[in-house]
């Protein structure tokens, strides 16, 4: 009798400790991915995160918007699981890194020219090659032929062009004067494609809010604000001309089909910038925003946890972004990003 | 009675003397204080050393011409920070011009002349202001202080001074001059709250001897009181341009962000503390970040020397007031 209550007791005791381990081990497995970058898809990225986190309980993936500069610094110096940049790496950048680095594009964005100008309600027309003379100092006034071609019917004032831009390193400056490099030799030559670049002309304000601020109190001024703030904040913007010779107005479809027109041409590291896309409905100013993940990620782990992210942001993460004004992902490239997701060499990934 | 028995018996032991030293105090607080001492002038020193190291690249591909030149051009890697040194001065000492006279005079007001309760309300208010976030300032300069100044201030200067190439150009509102103002009205409080203080500290006898010897009031004050409070005076005024040479969030919303030297003060121009908060976060290449940093190493030894500036001139006018 002794001995069996005993063994009774043993049991329990066995049984209760299992029990505590079986609740220990998530606990004790729970795996935090940092990442670090692009402040533009901040919004969505943390949206996903958090979803994903939801959904296995397991993961958590923890996000710092630093910047694109600061993203792409991390993950060269490995210091986060993987970044973040609204630009591709360049070329030298990439020869740096201690393991080949792999971009995969999420989200997409625009960058809309918006102005303040008084008589003027309708969306006013704008070409490639005017924004650059406008942008170089070489268009001056709201009246210039120039301008008035595109826009018959519009009482354009003879007042002096006020151009403002970003005074912070951005993407929206990256994606803007890449737009202008590629439909300008003029401006290609004398200022080129960065996150901030030398202006010839203008004020600078500092971020969208800036740039918005100074449009608002600067009567006859011109500007340029990512789609996503001039929708939420209701800022008029006009409309320009895309490769195929039509006007387009920027929204979530227009920016989907510029990548959709680049999808036939799309290089296998998907480092390419979708401006002046081909295609007669593309916006011609969007581009994509990249996640920087390691080919060989140093912890086999977490590289597993990143397939896994990838492949559930591709499908179900893509039905969220619209809802927070980005545009998603067409269907070539999430097919084509999907077949590229294989190269992490991550085993143990679904 | 027990304790303090025990004590005196201990100090008397060799043994138990460094335990006594201990417990009374003295020992521990003069090291940890002479600890955090060291702290401060390691934390200096390691902050010269990590901007200087960490500029290496544009000060060799550069050189001195990093300081003289104009062009800051991210896309060629060509850099010079000579207009945003340029930029920071003007917007300081724009800022001084307004702020010492407005500011010192206040003090003299609260001070000397007004009734204590006044006074002591005033200050209060006072440091309210001082402690108010720049970036409010800076929302307040472009909302309220920026359409002002383009549609009144700007060109009323003009035609007032009809041409002077000081207050010439087109009257964008943001700029040097709305800098300026900005920033003279965050320093303001400083030199009004640490002014007052001084002079409520001269002593009464100053004041009663200078009224004895026949002065009048406002002649006690100035010829007296303000001359004996003149190093605590020069101590608020460069706490005050200390403060306007790092002021980062509210110049960077008026000032324009144009790396360009411009007579005018009306033209849009930039500054050190400006650029590197708005750039340091997308630089991407190792020249262009290096740049930057030695942006902050300019901007470094620039408060260096004006500190040092200010120490001279204290001493210089300490002498001389001890010769009359």
């Amino acid at each position: 009798m002794v001995v069996l209550e005993h063994s009774m007791n043993l049991n329990r005791f066995c049984s209760l400790l299992i029990a505590i381990l079986l609740l220990g081990i998530p606990a004790a497995a729970q795996t935090t991915v940092t990442g670090a970058g692009a402040t533009f898809p901040y919004p969505i990225y943390s949206k996903w995160f958090d979803e994903y986190h939801k959904l296995h309980p397991e993961i958590q993936i923890n996000y710092q918007s630093i910047g694109s500069g600061g993203g792409i610094r991390q993950i060269l110096e490995g210091t986060v699981d993987f970044g973040a940049s609204d630009g591709p790496m360049t070329n030298e950048q990439l020869a740096q890194a201690k393991t080949k680095i792999l971009h995969f594009p999420t989200v997409l964005g625009a960058v809309v020219p918006t102005y303040s100008l008084a008589g003027v309600t309708q969306a006013l027309k704008f070409t490639g090659p005017v924004l650059a003379q406008i942008f170089l100092g070489m268009i001056t006034k709201w009246n210039d032929p120039a301008i008035a071609k595109l826009n018959p019917g519009v009482k354009l004032p003879g007042d002096d062009i006020v151009v403002i831009h970003r005074s912070d390193g951005s993407g929206t400056t990256y994606v803007w004067t890449d737009y202008l490099s590629k439909v300008s030799d003029a401006w290609k030559s004398k200022v080129g494609r960065n996150t901030s670049v030398n202006w010839p002309v203008g004020l600078g304000g500092k971020g969208n809010e800036g740039v918005a601020g100074l449009l608002k109190q600067m009567p006859s001024s011109i500007g340029y604000v990512e789609l996503i703030y001039a929708i939420q904040n209701r800022i008029p913007y006009g409309t320009v001309q895309n490769a195929a010779g039509n006007f387009v107005k920027a929204d979530l479809t227009s920016v989907t089909q510029a990548a959709a027109g680049a999808a036939k041409s799309m290089p296998v590291d998907f480092r390419v910038s979708i401006t002046n896309s081909p295609g007669a409905d593309a916006y011609p100013v969007s581009s994509f925003t990249w996640l920087l993940i390691p080919e060989k990620p140093a912890n086999p782990r977490k590289g597993a946890i990143l397939v896994g992210f990838l492949k559930w942001m591709l499908s179900d993460g893509q039905k969220m972004v619209e809802a927070l004004s980005y545009a998603p992902l067409p269907k070539e490239v999430v097919t084509q990003e999907l077949a590229a997701i294989t190269q992490i060499q991550a085993p143990g990934a679904k | 009675m027990t304790p303090l028995f025990a004590s005196t018996l201990a100090i008397g032991r060799p043994r138990f003397r460094l335990a006594a030293r201990l417990r009374s105090g003295d020992v521990v607080a003069e090291l940890v204080a002479f600890g955090f001492g060291l702290l401060l002038l390691l934390i200096t020193g390691l902050l010269a050393w990590e901007l200087w190291v960490n500029s290496a690249l544009p000060r060799h591909q550069f050189g001195w011409r990093f300081l003289v030149t104009q062009t800051w051009d991210p896309v060629a890697g060509n850099f010079g920070a000579a207009a945003f040194i340029h930029g920071t001065i003007v917007t300081s000492f724009l800022a001084l011009l307004i702020a010492v006279p407005l500011g010192v005079g206040a003090a003299i007001f609260l001070a000397e002349l007004a009734p204590p309760r006044l006074s002591d309300a005033a200050a209060l208010l006072l440091e309210l202001l001082a402690a108010i976030p720049s970036v409010i300032y800076g929302l307040i300069g472009i909302a309220v202080l920026v359409p002002i100044m383009r549609t009144v201030v700007e060109p009323f200067l003009k035609k007032v001074t009809g041409g002077f190439p000081l207050f010439s150009g087109p009257a964008y509102g943001v700029g040097y001059l709305a800098a300026g103002l900005v920033l003279a009205v965050m320093i303001t409080p400083f030199i009004v709250s640490v002014t007052r203080e001084v002079l409520l500290a001269v002593p009464r006898d100053q004041r009663e001897a200078a009224l004895a010897l026949g002065s009048t009031h406002w002649e006690s004050t100035w010829h007296v009181v303000l001359p004996y409070a003149r190093v605590g005076v020069y101590g608020a005024v460069f706490l005050a341009l200390g403060r306007a040479l790092g002021e980062t969030m509210a110049v960077t919303m008026v000032i324009g962000n144009r790396p360009e030297i411009a007579a005018s003060l009306f033209a849009p121009g930039y500054s050190m503390a400006a650029v590197i908060a708005n750039e340091f976060t997308e630089a991407t290449g190792d020249l262009y970040l290096q740049a930057l940093i030695e942006v902050g190493l300019v901007l470094f030894l620039l408060t260096m020397v004006i500190n040092a500036l200010a120490r001279l001139l204290i001493v210089a006018t300490a002498q001389r007031g001890s010769a009359h």
